[in-house]
């Protein structure tokens, strides 16, 4: 029981109740890569430090003048970190002043130290080297660029796994429509129809249902209300069971209210959701080895149960939500969930215990807490898997079929996908990027349509990139505008953020942003 | 980026004051060049650019520890000093040219005359009342000529929210596009739990701190005679904390923690940097797209959330044709006259596309000036509290009469009328 928070719990508090304090030592024990201490990279690791990260460094090898009449030069590396550094003195800055392309010569396991990399305003060669290092090291990989009014995102990471994935509309998990034991008997307990007023009125929706239930199985052969019209029959018959007065007119059941409401989500069957019978599908779940993360051990440890012991049902949430009743009798319910969940959870701590010691480890080496947290989770597992720079690029395995499907729109966010390539093919063979300077624009259009018309070529691509477009990224002159280096900055932070504590999901794996409808898309490419 | 681009250049803070040559080159791509996108009325011009300078800014707040998570303008060290002060001295310090003027007020505080000087008003409000008193306060600015909108008097309102990972950006034009007031279903209500829940039946940890919060401080007084609860007072929390878990320890009640009671008492919404950051860009796009008239501002509604991967969603919100801040149309008021006046006050309350948070009901009887309920000067509700429960009849109020409402909501009163039904 604290009485004085400490002044990090105090600074920290608006995030711990985002991600948790373990979410926050995952954070404070990241070390992040940042190449290019640009605008827009300065902002991604604004936002990086502000929450604590643990450490980042900074590499960059360009140099910045001083104003005019000086002639002094530092490298913008050293000058980033140390402003960033004053943003938290929890943070520990560091930089190296060297281009990426110099340490992919020399030090290629450089990049192997960090929990996360990310690429700022890359040409592309430097983009693919460094993906197939990191690709190959384990080491996940975020590219992003702001190009004048646009924003771009690629996460490159073989496999993500979330435990935690906070959905935002979750189903509650009731068991209304197959009971466990402990629940019957719970159900049993209580008598609607020789309770007092009081008792009847505070009596938890779920309770009400439940017992609403059973009269329609002995009306219906035992079948759930299937559609609407049985719903609605089950609804009423929920209706008329609330008490009237002496004449006649319906109390004021607030609860009976609340069980009619819910009626069409409490009957839902209980079943395992798709994703996660993927993930109990996946060949990671099936083949468990000592180097097998937690995770997987975990997975194929709540399959056992749900094959065995859950009869195809996962674990107990065991939470239910806030509801009408007297606190006795919510209590009381809460607990029947709450202790069938323990008691669900512990018998997959078993099957993982069994696991471990089948593959030589101890099986302390997953904790109970990461059990019972895997357990609660069960139904919002998700595993995001990002396909390689290469696997984008290759001609054999690029993906066509999006790209051409959203290209029917010729103003999809698609587009700027496609452009983004074309000046990069500019770069290649003029070594600058179109439309720097003022003279350059108009002859660099019809330069930009080559490159453009030979990608599309190149890729057999049967795709009209309008005019409108080349023009248009000709006049960025690949301008790096603040406003939209912040925007990228603040979306690149928070995935950074996700992909350290595994909470929350991140995006898969191309993202667009434009800054001048103020949309945005998401391709898997 | 290619070798040979102009030099990026960072000031070193060594008090040299003076230009320098590329600053301003990724933003003069747009103004200098014409394009497809651009806003039809868009000319380019080589004129020099100068960037935002006269900036003024206004909050009533200090600088709390929790806000350095996010508050990038704030250091430890400026803990307790003005938000607006520090952040101006900040800005003013590090951008060369700047010049922001600090105002530590509350909005309200400010009249026509100071909001009128400006080209473009932006907010990043905490509550809705406060934004619909800026709205209306803009709303109250514009000019009408034989019934047409002189558009020189149109100040655009930019508003951005947060709330955890999810944020919003709008663009309101007063008097043309949507404005608050016309969308106000769109901010879901403050959930307050029920009194008897809290009194007699609690069920969740929140619960057991709100009735320490509601019932059992203005009991206990544990601080001394009229000493309110202060949230940031953790001596004030410690003692609401020991009580909740009392009270939950009688329920069999888990889950009472220090975090949670202050979060409770507070009312803290989460927040991070990186979704201020998203919608701080996002509204910083449009004041320059509207400043330059280089693009088409946003039209006018942006939702964002990156819970699961990133999403937004764009749209235009529609203007209300009634709406009660900007439609100019009277608000028709109907009840029995046998009702009682307490019945037009709930309304006006629970309305949803008028949610007032405590309404001052005036009227003109026998050609003078009546104030029927007022609740924000004690003396008055309570001279006043008796006219509630008699009917509108019984107050004199004909068919047709002109009921003048003020509330925090707006900074100009409302006219309603009346129209009796049978």
């Amino acid at each position: 029981m604290t009485d004085h928070k400490t002044s990090k719990e105090q600074k920290y508090d608006r995030q711990l109740r985002l991600w948790g304090d373990h979410g926050q030592e995952a954070l404070e024990n990241a070390h992040v890569c940042l190449i290019n201490a640009t605008a827009t990279g300065t902002e991604i690791l604004k936002n990086l430090v502000l929450p604590g990260i643990g450490a980042f460094t900074i590499v960059d090898g360009h140099k910045v003048h001083w104003p005019a009449n000086h002639c002094l030069v530092f490298n913008r590396a050293q000058a980033a970190t140390e402003l960033l550094q004053e943003l938290n003195s929890d943070v520990s800055g560091n930089f190296v002043e060297e281009s990426p392309d110099k340490l992919l010569d020399n030090d290629p396991e450089f990049f192997h130290r960090f929990s996360l990399v990310i690429g700022v305003q890359l040409p592309e060669s430097t983009c693919l080297r460094l993906g197939s290092v990191l690709w190959d090291a384990g080491v996940t990989f975020l590219v992003c660029r702001t190009y004048g009014l646009i924003g771009y995102m690629r996460l490159i990471v073989k496999e993500h796994t979330v435990i935690e994935s906070h959905p935002d509309n979750a189903l509650e998990d009731l068991r209304l429509d197959q009971p466990f034991t402990e629940l019957k008997h719970h159900i049993e307990s209580y008598d609607l129809d020789s309770m007092a007023k009081k008792d009847h009125s505070h009596t938890p929706w779920i309770i009400v249902v439940a017992k609403y239930l059973e009269k329609w199985y002995s009306e219906h052969n035992s079948q759930l209300p299937k559609n609407y019209k049985e719903k609605e029959a089950f609804r009423q018959l929920i209706r008329e069971g609330i008490l009237t007065n002496e004449n006649g007119k319906p109390e004021d059941e607030e609860n009976f209210e609340e069980a009619i409401k819910n009626v069409n989500t409490a009957l839902n069957p209980t079943k395992v959701p798709s994703a996660t019978e993927d993930i109990f599908n996946a060949e990671q779940c099936e083949n468990i080895t000592s180097q097998s993360p937690s995770f997987w051990v975990m997975a194929q440890g709540v399959r056992d149960f749900v094959r065995n012991e859950g009869n195809g049902k996962l674990p107990v949430r065991g939470t239910i939500p806030d509801m009408i009743a007297d606190s006795d009798k919510f209590i009381k319910l809460q607990n029947v969930y709450r202790d069938k969940a323990m008691k669900d959870a512990a018998v997959v701590s078993k099957h993982v215990e069994a696991l471990l010691q089948s593959v030589g480890k101890p099986p302390e080496s997953i904790s109970e807490q990461k059990i019972k947290l895997f357990c609660k989770n069960a139904a919002f597992l998700r595993v995001v898997h990002c396909r390689s720079l290469a696997e984008e690029y290759s001609m054999d395995t690029f993906n066509k079929d999006e790209i051409t499907s959203c290209m029917d729109s010729t103003d999809s966010e698609m587009v700027l996908y496609l452009m983004l390539h074309s000046v990069d093919r500019f770069y290649q063979q003029h070594s600058r990027y179109p439309g720097v300077y003022n003279y350059q624009v108009e002859e660099d259009i019809n330069n930009l349509k080559l490159c453009v018309n030979s990608l599309l070529q190149e890729y057999s691509l049967n795709v009209n990139v309008k005019d409108d477009y080349i023009h248009e990224f000709c006049r960025y002159g690949a301008a790096e505008p603040h406003t939209v280096a912040a925007f990228l900055g603040g979306s690149a932070a928070q995935e950074a953020i996700k992909i350290i504590t595994h909470q929350f999901v991140p995006f898969n794996n191309t993202f667009l942003y434009n800054a001048m409808s103020q949309t945005s898309a998401t391709f898997q490419l | 980026m290619a070798e040979g681009e102009e030099p990026m250049v960072v000031d070193g803070g060594n008090g040299d004051r003076s230009d320098w040559q590329g600053r301003w080159d990724h933003v003069n791509k747009f103004l200098e060049r014409a394009g497809p996108f651009t806003h039809p009325d868009f000319e380019p011009s080589t004129e020099a650019l100068s960037g935002f300078r006269h900036i003024h800014v206004v909050d009533m707040d200090t600088i709390d520890i929790s806000n350095l998570n996010r508050q990038f303008l704030f250091r430890p060290k400026d803990v307790g000093r003005p938000k607006a002060e520090v952040a101006a001295d900040f800005v003013n310090d590090r951008v060369l040219g700047c010049n922001v003027v600090p105002h530590f007020k509350k909005i309200q505080d400010l009249d026509e005359t100071f909001y009128k000087q400006f080209h473009i008003v932006v907010c990043g409000l905490d509550s809705v009342v406060a934004r619909r008193w800026m709205n209306g306060m803009l709303l109250s600015l514009l000019i009408y000529e034989d019934g047409v909108l002189d558009p020189s008097s149109i100040i655009p309102l930019i508003d951005g929210g947060t709330e955890g990972f999810k944020g919003n950006a709008r663009v309101i034009l007063p008097g043309m596009t949507a404005c608050i007031d016309c969308t106000l279903e769109l901010y879901p209500p403050q959930i307050n739990f029920p009194m008897c829940t809290i009194a007699s039946m609690p069920r969740l940890p929140e619960h057991c701190v709100e009735y320490v919060r509601m019932l059992l401080w203005p009991k206990e007084k544990p601080f001394g005679d009229g000493v309110a609860l202060d949230g940031d007072n953790p001596k004030h929390i410690q003692w609401v904390y020991q009580k909740s878990l009392d009270r939950a320890a009688e329920f069999s009640i888990t889950g009472v923690t220090y975090r949670l009671t202050q979060g409770v008492v507070k009312r803290i919404i989460p927040a991070v940097a990186s979704t201020n950051a998203v919608i701080a860009a996002a509204c910083a796009t449009e004041v320059f797209k509207i400043a330059t008239s280089a693009y088409v501002p946003l039209n006018n509604y942006l939702v964002f959330n990156d819970v699961d991967g990133l999403y937004t969603y764009t749209f235009e919100a529609e203007r209300k044709e009634n709406c009660s801040a900007c439609s100019q149309m009277p608000q028709d008021l109907q009840f029995l006259p046998s009702a009682k006046l307490q019945e037009v006050l709930d309304y006006l309350t629970e309305n949803a596309s008028l949610q007032m948070k405590s309404p001052a009901i005036t009227t003109t009887l026998d050609g003078k000036n009546k104030t029927l309920y007022l609740q924000t000067v004690a003396s008055i509700e309570e001279r006043t509290r008796p006219n509630l429960s008699k009917t509108l009849k019984e107050l004199g109020l004909v068919d047709g009469q002109e009921l003048a409402v003020a509330d925090v909501t707006t900074p100009q009163t409302v006219l309603f009328k009346l129209n009796f039904i049978s």
